[in-house]
Protein backbone atom coordinates (compact mmCIF):
# COMPACT_ATOMS: atom_id res chain seq x y z
CA UNK A 1 0.00 0.00 0.00
CA UNK A 2 1.49 3.29 -1.04
CA UNK A 3 1.59 6.03 1.56
CA UNK A 4 0.88 9.67 0.93
CA UNK A 5 3.68 11.87 2.32
CA UNK A 6 2.60 13.95 5.29
CA UNK A 7 3.92 17.08 3.62
CA UNK A 8 1.08 16.96 1.06
CA UNK A 9 -1.44 17.33 3.88
CA UNK A 10 0.57 20.17 5.41
CA UNK A 11 0.72 22.04 2.10
CA UNK A 12 -3.05 21.69 1.71
CA UNK A 13 -3.53 22.84 5.30
CA UNK A 14 -1.34 25.91 4.73
CA UNK A 15 -3.21 26.80 1.53
CA UNK A 16 -6.59 26.53 3.26
CA UNK A 17 -5.35 28.57 6.24
CA UNK A 18 -4.01 31.30 3.93
CA UNK A 19 -7.29 31.44 2.01
CA UNK A 20 -9.19 31.73 5.30
CA UNK A 21 -6.93 34.57 6.46
CA UNK A 22 -7.41 36.38 3.15
CA UNK A 23 -11.17 35.92 3.59
CA UNK A 24 -11.07 37.54 7.05
CA UNK A 25 -9.20 40.53 5.61
CA UNK A 26 -11.15 40.92 2.37
CA UNK A 27 -14.78 39.99 2.99
CA UNK A 28 -17.19 42.66 4.16
CA UNK A 29 -20.06 40.44 5.27
CA UNK A 30 -19.82 39.57 8.95
CA UNK A 31 -21.26 36.07 8.45
CA UNK A 32 -18.73 35.31 5.70
CA UNK A 33 -15.92 36.49 7.98
CA UNK A 34 -17.12 34.03 10.65
CA UNK A 35 -17.14 31.29 7.99
CA UNK A 36 -13.56 32.18 7.00
CA UNK A 37 -12.57 31.72 10.64
CA UNK A 38 -14.19 28.27 10.55
CA UNK A 39 -12.15 27.52 7.41
CA UNK A 40 -8.94 28.43 9.25
CA UNK A 41 -9.92 26.18 12.18
CA UNK A 42 -10.50 23.34 9.70
CA UNK A 43 -7.07 23.87 8.16
CA UNK A 44 -5.45 23.65 11.60
CA UNK A 45 -7.45 20.48 12.31
CA UNK A 46 -6.07 18.90 9.14
CA UNK A 47 -2.51 19.69 10.25
CA UNK A 48 -3.26 18.20 13.69
CA UNK A 49 -4.60 14.95 12.24
CA UNK A 50 -1.70 14.70 9.77
CA UNK A 51 0.90 15.13 12.53
CA UNK A 52 -0.93 12.72 14.81
CA UNK A 53 -0.81 10.15 12.03
CA UNK A 54 2.84 10.81 11.20
CA UNK A 55 3.98 10.37 14.79
CA UNK A 56 1.51 7.62 15.64
CA UNK A 57 0.26 9.56 18.65
CA UNK A 58 -3.29 10.03 19.89
CA UNK A 59 -2.89 13.53 21.36
CA UNK A 60 -3.35 15.29 18.00
CA UNK A 61 -6.74 13.65 17.53
CA UNK A 62 -7.81 14.62 21.07
CA UNK A 63 -6.83 18.20 20.25
CA UNK A 64 -8.91 18.12 17.08
CA UNK A 65 -11.86 17.01 19.19
CA UNK A 66 -11.40 19.98 21.53
CA UNK A 67 -10.95 22.39 18.61
CA UNK A 68 -14.27 21.22 17.16
CA UNK A 69 -16.00 21.74 20.52
CA UNK A 70 -14.57 25.24 20.84
CA UNK A 71 -15.54 26.00 17.24
CA UNK A 72 -19.12 24.98 17.98
CA UNK A 73 -19.24 27.26 21.03
CA UNK A 74 -17.64 30.07 19.04
CA UNK A 75 -20.15 29.72 16.21
CA UNK A 76 -23.10 29.80 18.62
CA UNK A 77 -21.92 32.91 20.48
CA UNK A 78 -20.64 34.62 17.32
CA UNK A 79 -23.91 34.16 15.47
CA UNK A 80 -25.87 35.41 18.49
CA UNK A 81 -23.70 38.55 18.41
CA UNK A 82 -24.31 38.84 14.65
CA UNK A 83 -28.07 38.69 15.19
CA UNK A 84 -27.91 41.36 17.90
CA UNK A 85 -25.66 43.68 15.87
CA UNK A 86 -27.83 43.29 12.79
CA UNK A 87 -30.95 44.12 14.79
CA UNK A 88 -29.27 47.29 16.06
CA UNK A 89 -27.49 48.49 12.90
CA UNK A 90 -29.74 47.05 10.14
CA UNK A 91 -26.67 45.94 8.17
CA UNK A 92 -24.33 42.96 7.89
CA UNK A 93 -21.51 45.10 6.52
CA UNK A 94 -18.61 45.31 8.96
CA UNK A 95 -17.73 48.79 7.70
CA UNK A 96 -20.99 50.08 9.16
CA UNK A 97 -20.24 48.64 12.58
CA UNK A 98 -17.87 51.48 13.43
CA UNK A 99 -19.21 52.88 16.68
CA UNK A 100 -15.97 52.19 18.55
CA UNK A 101 -13.72 53.03 15.60
CA UNK A 102 -11.13 55.69 16.31
CA UNK B 1 -0.81 6.84 -9.44
CA UNK B 2 -2.43 4.58 -6.92
CA UNK B 3 -5.92 4.92 -5.54
CA UNK B 4 -5.04 6.78 -2.28
CA UNK B 5 -3.14 9.42 -4.24
CA UNK B 6 -6.07 9.89 -6.61
CA UNK B 7 -8.48 10.23 -3.68
CA UNK B 8 -6.13 12.68 -1.98
CA UNK B 9 -5.71 14.89 -5.01
CA UNK B 10 -9.44 14.84 -5.80
CA UNK B 11 -10.31 15.84 -2.22
CA UNK B 12 -7.53 18.44 -2.02
CA UNK B 13 -8.75 19.97 -5.27
CA UNK B 14 -12.33 20.05 -3.99
CA UNK B 15 -11.23 21.62 -0.71
CA UNK B 16 -9.21 24.38 -2.37
CA UNK B 17 -12.00 24.93 -4.90
CA UNK B 18 -14.54 25.29 -2.08
CA UNK B 19 -12.29 27.71 -0.20
CA UNK B 20 -11.79 29.87 -3.32
CA UNK B 21 -15.55 29.81 -4.02
CA UNK B 22 -16.13 30.93 -0.40
CA UNK B 23 -13.93 33.95 -1.08
CA UNK B 24 -15.25 34.99 -4.49
CA UNK B 25 -19.01 34.52 -4.04
CA UNK B 26 -21.02 37.57 -3.03
CA UNK B 27 -24.02 35.70 -1.63
CA UNK B 28 -23.47 34.42 1.95
CA UNK B 29 -25.54 31.32 1.21
CA UNK B 30 -23.16 30.36 -1.63
CA UNK B 31 -20.22 30.85 0.74
CA UNK B 32 -21.90 28.56 3.28
CA UNK B 33 -22.50 25.83 0.69
CA UNK B 34 -18.89 25.96 -0.54
CA UNK B 35 -17.68 25.76 3.06
CA UNK B 36 -19.74 22.56 3.42
CA UNK B 37 -17.89 21.26 0.32
CA UNK B 38 -14.57 22.00 2.05
CA UNK B 39 -15.68 20.19 5.22
CA UNK B 40 -16.90 17.12 3.33
CA UNK B 41 -13.62 16.76 1.44
CA UNK B 42 -11.67 17.25 4.68
CA UNK B 43 -13.76 14.44 6.23
CA UNK B 44 -12.67 12.14 3.38
CA UNK B 45 -9.05 13.19 3.99
CA UNK B 46 -9.44 12.28 7.69
CA UNK B 47 -10.69 8.86 6.61
CA UNK B 48 -7.62 8.57 4.39
CA UNK B 49 -5.46 9.40 7.42
CA UNK B 50 -7.15 6.64 9.41
CA UNK B 51 -9.03 8.93 11.80
CA UNK B 52 -12.54 7.63 11.24
CA UNK B 53 -13.99 9.03 14.49
CA UNK B 54 -12.75 12.53 13.64
CA UNK B 55 -14.20 12.14 10.14
CA UNK B 56 -17.61 11.25 11.58
CA UNK B 57 -17.45 14.14 14.06
CA UNK B 58 -16.42 16.46 11.23
CA UNK B 59 -19.54 15.57 9.24
CA UNK B 60 -21.96 15.43 12.19
CA UNK B 61 -20.79 18.48 14.16
CA UNK B 62 -19.24 20.72 11.51
CA UNK B 63 -21.24 20.05 8.37
CA UNK B 64 -24.32 18.99 10.33
CA UNK B 65 -24.64 21.33 13.30
CA UNK B 66 -22.41 24.38 12.82
CA UNK B 67 -23.18 24.91 9.14
CA UNK B 68 -26.90 24.41 9.72
CA UNK B 69 -26.61 27.17 12.35
CA UNK B 70 -24.88 29.41 9.80
CA UNK B 71 -27.46 28.72 7.09
CA UNK B 72 -30.26 29.27 9.63
CA UNK B 73 -28.85 32.70 10.59
CA UNK B 74 -28.36 33.64 6.92
CA UNK B 75 -32.00 32.79 6.27
CA UNK B 76 -33.18 34.49 9.48
CA UNK B 77 -31.40 37.76 8.70
CA UNK B 78 -32.37 37.54 5.03
CA UNK B 79 -28.73 38.13 4.09
CA UNK B 80 -28.65 38.87 0.40
CA UNK B 81 -25.97 40.32 -1.78
CA UNK B 82 -22.92 41.63 -0.03
CA UNK B 83 -22.72 45.41 -0.23
CA UNK B 84 -19.94 46.51 -2.53
CA UNK B 85 -18.58 49.50 -0.69
CA UNK B 86 -15.15 50.90 -1.53
CA UNK B 87 -12.68 48.64 0.12
CA UNK B 88 -10.42 50.33 2.56
CA UNK B 89 -7.09 51.13 0.93
CA UNK B 90 -5.10 49.04 3.39
CA UNK B 91 -7.13 45.90 2.68
CA UNK B 92 -6.74 46.44 -1.05
CA UNK B 93 -2.99 47.06 -1.08
CA UNK B 94 -1.79 44.90 1.77
CA UNK B 95 -4.41 42.15 2.12
CA UNK B 96 -3.47 39.75 -0.66
CA UNK B 97 0.32 40.12 -0.26
CA UNK B 98 -0.14 39.55 3.48
CA UNK B 99 -2.05 36.35 2.71
CA UNK B 100 0.81 35.06 0.59
CA UNK B 101 3.29 36.22 3.22
CA UNK B 102 1.38 34.25 5.87
CA UNK B 103 1.47 31.19 3.63
CA UNK B 104 5.23 31.53 3.15
CA UNK B 105 5.71 32.07 6.89
CA UNK B 106 3.81 28.88 7.73
CA UNK B 107 5.77 26.91 5.11
CA UNK B 108 9.10 28.28 6.35
CA UNK B 109 8.46 27.65 10.04
CA UNK B 110 7.18 24.16 9.26
CA UNK B 111 10.26 23.30 7.21
CA UNK B 112 12.60 24.71 9.88
CA UNK B 113 10.96 22.90 12.79
CA UNK B 114 11.98 19.55 14.23
CA UNK B 115 8.92 17.98 12.67
CA UNK B 116 9.90 19.48 9.33
CA UNK B 117 13.29 17.80 9.48
CA UNK B 118 11.62 14.47 10.11
CA UNK B 119 9.19 15.10 7.26
CA UNK B 120 12.04 15.98 4.90
CA UNK B 121 13.60 12.62 5.73
CA UNK B 122 10.58 10.95 4.20
CA UNK B 123 8.26 10.26 7.09
CA UNK B 124 4.96 9.34 5.51
CA UNK B 125 1.64 8.60 7.07
CA UNK B 126 2.84 5.53 8.95
CA UNK B 127 0.57 2.60 8.39
CA UNK B 128 1.89 0.51 11.29
CA UNK B 129 0.90 2.97 14.01
CA UNK B 130 -2.82 3.06 13.36
CA UNK B 131 -4.80 4.67 16.16
CA UNK B 132 -8.30 3.34 16.67
CA UNK B 133 -11.39 4.98 18.08
CA UNK B 134 -10.91 2.78 21.14
CA UNK B 135 -7.48 4.36 21.81
CA UNK B 136 -8.96 7.81 21.28
CA UNK B 137 -11.75 7.23 23.81
CA UNK B 138 -9.26 5.80 26.32
CA UNK B 139 -7.06 8.88 26.01
CA UNK B 140 -10.08 11.17 26.16
CA UNK B 141 -11.59 9.66 29.31
CA UNK B 142 -8.37 8.92 31.22
CA UNK B 143 -5.54 11.27 30.34
CA UNK B 144 -7.70 14.15 29.15
CA UNK B 145 -10.66 13.71 31.51
CA UNK B 146 -10.37 17.14 33.12
CA UNK B 147 -10.17 19.09 29.81
CA UNK B 148 -13.09 16.98 28.55
CA UNK B 149 -15.22 17.95 31.56
CA UNK B 150 -14.08 21.56 31.16
CA UNK B 151 -15.42 21.60 27.59
CA UNK B 152 -18.87 20.70 28.90
CA UNK B 153 -18.75 23.80 31.13
CA UNK B 154 -17.59 25.77 28.07
CA UNK B 155 -20.56 24.54 26.05
CA UNK B 156 -22.93 25.44 28.90
CA UNK B 157 -21.48 28.96 29.13
CA UNK B 158 -21.70 29.37 25.34
CA UNK B 159 -25.33 28.25 25.46
CA UNK B 160 -26.18 30.76 28.20
CA UNK B 161 -24.22 33.48 26.40
CA UNK B 162 -26.01 32.87 23.11
CA UNK B 163 -29.37 32.96 24.90
CA UNK B 164 -28.58 36.19 26.75
CA UNK B 165 -27.21 37.87 23.59
CA UNK B 166 -30.05 36.85 21.29
CA UNK B 167 -33.06 37.41 23.55
CA UNK B 168 -35.30 40.42 23.27
CA UNK B 169 -34.71 43.15 25.84
CA UNK B 170 -37.74 43.52 28.10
Amino acid sequence: MSVIPISYYLVLSAILFGLGAVGVVFKRNIITILMSIELMLNAVNLAFVAFARAHGQIDGLVFVFFVIVVAAAEAAVGLAIVIMVTNNRQSLNVERINLLKF
Amino acid sequence: MSVPFLVFFACAFMAVLGAVLLLVSWEPIHSALSLILVMMSLAVLYLLLGAEFIAAVQIIVYAGAIMVLFVFVIMLLNAGNEERTDWSKIAKVVGLPMGFFLLLLIARSLSRSVAGAAIANGVGAQSNAAVSTRDLSTALFRQYLFPFEATSILILIALLGAWILARKDD
